[in-house]
């Protein structure tokens, strides 16, 4: 792989896990005043701003790769829904608290997996973001799966909200493990981290807290992936519009 | 929600070898998730090193009513106060 070459692939790849982080810090956002009561409230807005942090080291450092002189703001903001190359998982709706938290506990679990195998990557700058997340994630992790215990084995109604979600979510969390050519070339240069072997880790990880929250594994007769092509679900425009509003009506503005 | 939930209160010790103070109070199911929102509440900004929670209804405190009978029995007893006594001119600084 040429120099330039390997430039522009770990700038994509950047970009990748900047969409991810923005995506799911602006879901984790939404519910900032709309929480179940004020301390969960001020604790889901402190993991979307972690998110969020996330997002703006990983767009830096893309912006930092790129040919074009752009900053974190031009990958946030002036893209289209096509160009944005997240993982479908992180962009659905927020939907009920259960759902978020189940959401929220899928996402966890593998990004804090994730992170940990990141911090070794041969690209010292991405290792450096991962070691963050890393801490961060951790905690995020905590809090999620004790809501997930929580819900699950908590009363009749909140057991059944939480297994609907987890049966909603499931077949989103395949394209977590999906290998493209991009992260196989990266993967092969000890850059990009190998999602496909964090699936055995995950799956083991899941299945127990599931078990202890009292929840039925979904079956797997369904699956959807694209986010990482661009093929993204109709929430993800929606989401979009709210997201980059005011770049959107005032261009270049500042403040 | 909340009032199903109990509240605790709590303790912050910012620095190793200083003491836990009270910060605040607030809402949970149960200890362990009031130390979670005790640190997203609280902690944001490296306020602290530990923090304590306490389910607010194990806590006894004095009433307003004790007063009379708590410490205005002290108020005649000057002598219970260091600086009631004349120090030699030797230990002047303390």
């Amino acid at each position: 792989m040429s120099d330039a070459n390997n430039k522009q692939a770990v700038k994509d790849y950047a970009v990748r896990l900047g969409d991810d982080a923005l995506v799911i810090g602006h879901r984790l956002s939404e519910w900032c005043r709309n929480g179940p009561f004020l301390e969960e409230d001020l604790a889901l807005t402190n993991v979307a701003l972690d998110f969020i942090g996330r997002a703006r080291m990983f767009y830096s450092y893309a912006a930092e790769l790129s040919d074009e002189p752009c900053t974190e703001d031009t990958f946030a903001y002036t893209r289209d829904s096509r160009e944005f190359t997240n993982l479908l998982l992180h962009e659905l709706p927020q939907g009920d608290f259960a759902f978020s938290m189940a959401r929220q506990y899928l996402v966890d679990e593998y990004s804090l997996a994730f992170m940990e195998q990141l911090t070794s990557s041969a690209d010292s700058e991405l290792a450096a973001i991962a070691a963050k997340a890393v801490k961060e994630s951790r905690y995020h992790l905590r809090r999620s799966r004790d809501w997930v215990l929580r819900l699950g084995d908590g009363t009749q109604e909140s057991h059944s909200r939480m297994q609907k979600a987890l049966d909603d979510l499931w077949g989103y969390t395949p394209e977590l493990f999906e290998m493209d050519e991009l992260e196989q070339k990266l993967a092969d240069s000890g850059i990009a981290v190998d999602v496909a072997a964090l699936q055995d880790g995950w799956n083991t990880a899941v299945r127990s807290t599931f078990a202890e929250a009292t929840l039925e594994v979904p079956e797997s007769s369904w699956s959807v992936s694209g986010g990482r092509k661009g093929m993204h679900t109709e929430s993800h425009g929606h989401m979009l519009s709210d997201l980059q509003f005011v770049q959107r009506a005032y261009p270049g503005l500042q403040w | 929600m909340s009032e199903h939930m109990s509240l605790y209160e709590i303790f912050i010790r910012s620095k190793r070898g200083l003491d836990h103070k009270h910060v605040g109070s607030l809402h949970a199911e149960d200890p362990q998730q009031a130390l979670e929102y005790a640190r997203d509440i609280y902690t944001r900004r490296s306020e602290g090193v530990s923090i304590w929670v306490v389910n607010s209804s194990d806590i006894v405190a004095s009433q307003e009513s004790d007063c009379e009978s708590f410490y205005d029995p002290q108020d005649d007893k000057p002598y219970r106060h260091a600086t009631h006594y004349q120090l030699p001119e030797e230990v002047n600084n303390m």
